[in-house]
């Protein structure tokens, strides 16, 4: 029997039913981005919150993305509490200065006297020729200035918990999300709950080697520990989900268990996220690990936009099953007797994804 | 103009200018060990705003704030300290000259990129409207912030919105040492760019302190009735150097002549000339203003020569809050 407390939902949708818990119990949140009263409204994240919480707390705006960002930092010296939304990364770009020379150091610049309690949703596009200028993981950027927090969650739960404990939180939040997870889908409570930006989860438990992970590489972790099982390598994934401030801990206590490290990055690879998990276990013990450890990242260019050139790029569970191969020096030949199925389609989320963004 | 308003208009003017030339006398001593951008000479504006602000108002300002986050009633004593790096200055030492705040009296917060604070001093002014409070929201910039992408994103939202925000535009002529003539085009004006983008907007003589108190009187009154935002391009010059205490009249980016026709029109001896006029029996009493905010502002450098720098276990405090 269903339980009560429980709804099937997707990822937006959940976004969307913590958007609406925030601005129920607080009045002090507002929301605004292009588009979000929009008929699309921002991939059915914001729908129906106009008409439920009125045009002065949620608005289309101009698109004017450095101007939005400092007019948040303002709204929120005065106590408001604003959930801003990009449909992209890439267009958030031009905010840079009021994000890393007002928003990240708002708080320590003057002395501890007001923080900036803003969060800016960015989505992360994906597939269909999204290109090289709408499909960017940009989270080592976000992470690497002090003051940020920098989230990715990769599931209805965590979406809906992360967003809520990110419009509570007192600092401002990078919330990226992933344009693809926006279908996935799960049961998940009704009622308010938090999930901490702090917290990394094991979403699988293993022994034989850690895959850290994080965003849309999640699922595809998971996919590849299922078939892993298969060749009785007992792999544990654990979904980052908050990239600043990161769980060493969860990461540290894992490996010393296992004794080999695989990191997945859905971002570039030089300067990455993976870059800093790697060093950081070697640098505090460059004996913890068995095997040298590996990542899987996107290459070091801008993604292109071609059906023929993304196929050789994106990963998917395949490609993270070879590396742990690879790490734990296991013959490839075994890969032929998983028989892996492949989606038909690499640059679509789902069979029924026709475009066209 | 009543006489009590002109010396109270004539106070605050002498003070931000004692200040500012003792932050340039004190500058050689090597103690103020961060970058300074004086307003001597430009001070005007702030001063007669000072006597037209309310306490519940909100104010954002530039690398060069020292005189708006003064007339806007921030302490005197924590500015200080906060240049000379110690400990209880308005950011505990970790803004210095440039980052200046005082929340008791809704100084927000100056900033060091030029015109990075408009846009906060504009969503200051969209909090307003959303939670119905009452207050305006002031914006101060200079003529460079024109030139910069936020200046049209930020007016654009003021407009589009209708929020109660003033901006307060003064142009001294230079950018570091590049002239207007190399930045915007040459029959341009500020004041009418604005207007163009849907603000209601207006020129003053920013040397002239009657003048600019009755543009602001009447636009802040506007605006305060709901009016929507207005925009005001002052025109003004600094006598000192862009950044530090000195006269840089010798290096060659602006004339000696250009800079004597402006020093001439010293705003402040005309205001006090004016005083005297109206009312020769002043001149003890301007007298006795000078001494005191003499004596208060030599103080205040004394306190803040005397005081702890920040202790090392703040360097890593505040990143975040909690």
């Amino acid at each position: 029997m269903p339980n009560k407390n429980f709804f099937e939902t997707n990822f937006s949708n959940a976004i969307n039913n913590a958007l609406e818990i925030a601005m129920k119990n607080d009045k002090n949140v507002i929301c605004y981005g292009l588009g979000v009263t929009d008929p699309k409204g921002v991939f059915g994240t914001t729908t129906g919150l106009e008409k439920k919480f009125g045009k002065h707390r949620v608005f289309d705006v101009p698109t004017s993305e450095n101007a939005l960002t400092g007019i948040g930092i303002g709204a929120s010296l005065n106590n408001l509490r604003c959930v801003m939304t990009h449909q992209r990364v890439d267009f958030f770009l031009l905010a840079m200065d009021q994000l890393v020379n007002n928003a990240s150091k708002w708080y320590y610049m003057y002395g501890g006297k007001k923080s900036v309690p803003i969060t800016i949703r960015l989505i992360v596009g994906r597939g269909w020729g999204q290109g090289p200028t709408h499909s960017q993981n940009l989270q080592s950027w976000f992470a690497h200035i002090p003051g940020l927090k920098v989230v990715m969650p990769s599931n209805p739960y965590d979406a809906k918990g992360m967003l809520l404990s990110s419009i509570y939180d007192p600092n401002p939040v990078i919330f990226l999300e992933n344009r693809w997870l926006h279908y996935t889908k799960a049961s998940i409570p009704k009622k308010k709950y938090f999930v901490p930006i702090n917290k990394a989860k094991i979403v699988k438990k293993g022994k034989d080697i850690t895959i850290v992970s994080m965003s849309y590489l999640t699922p595809e972790a998971i996919i590849a520990s299922k078939y892993l099982e298969k060749l009785k390598i007992s792999s544990e994934v654990i979904d980052l989900r908050s990239i600043k401030p990161i769980d060493f801990l969860t990461i540290r206590k894992s490996i010393k268990k296992t004794k080999n490290l695989l990191v997945l990055d859905t971002g570039f690879k030089f300067c990455s996220v993976s870059s800093e998990i790697i060093t950081s276990i070697l640098e505090k013990n460059h004996k913890i690990l068995k095997n040298p450890p590996n990542r899987l990242t996107m290459p070091d260019i801008p993604e292109p936009t071609s059906f023929g050139l993304t196929k050789h790029i994106y990963m998917t569970h395949l490609e993270i099953i070879s590396k742990v191969l690879d790490i734990l020096k296991i013959n490839k030949k075994y890969l032929k007797k998983l028989k892996i199925s492949k989606p038909k389609f690499h640059d679509v989320p789902n069979e029924g994804f026709k475009g066209p963004f | 103009m009543k006489l009590n308003l002109l010396k109270n208009i004539y106070r605050e003017f002498f003070r931000i200018r004692t200040i500012e030339e003792d932050l340039a006398k004190n500058y050689n001593d090597q103690k103020m060990r961060c970058p300074v951008h004086l307003s001597s000479g430009q001070e005007a504006v702030a001063a007669v705003f000072s006597n037209i602000v309310k306490k519940r108002d909100f104010a954002v300002s530039t690398h060069r704030g020292h005189a708006h986050y003064l007339a806007k009633g921030g302490n005197l004593n924590k500015m200080i300290a906060e240049i000379y790096g110690k400990e209880d200055g308005c950011s505990s030492g970790k803004g210095g000259s440039m980052h200046l705040i005082d929340l008791d009296v809704n100084f927000m917060g100056s900033t060091a990129i030029v015109g990075n604070s408009m846009p906060i001093g504009v969503g200051l002014g969209l909090s307003l409207k959303i939670k119905k409070q009452k207050g305006l929201s002031f914006v101060f910039l200079g003529d460079g912030a024109v030139e910069s992408g936020v200046f049209y994103e930020a007016l654009n939202f003021a407009a589009v919105k209708k929020l109660p925000v003033i901006f307060i535009c003064e142009n001294n002529l230079y950018s570091v040492y590049s002239s207007l003539e190399v930045r915007q085009p040459k029959n341009r004006k500020i004041y009418k760019l604005a207007r163009e983008i849907g603000i209601k907007s207006e020129h003053c003589d920013g040397m002239d302190s009657l003048k600019i108190y009755k543009c602001l009187k009447r636009t802040i009154s506007e605006t305060r009735r709901g009016k929507g935002p207005q925009f005001i391009e002052f025109s003004t010059y600094r006598w000192r150097e862009h950044c530090g205490p000195n006269y840089d009249n010798d290096i060659g980016y602006r004339t000696l002549k250009e800079f004597e026709f402006w020093k001439k029109k010293d705003p402040l001896s005309k205001l006090k000339k004016l005083i005297l006029k109206k009312s020769p029996g002043q001149k003890k009493s301007l007298i006795n203003i000078e001494l005191s905010i003499k004596k208060e502002v030599k103080e205040s450098f004394q306190r803040a020569k005397n005081m702890n720098f920040p202790k090392k276990s703040s360097l890593f405090k505040d990143v975040y809050a909690k």
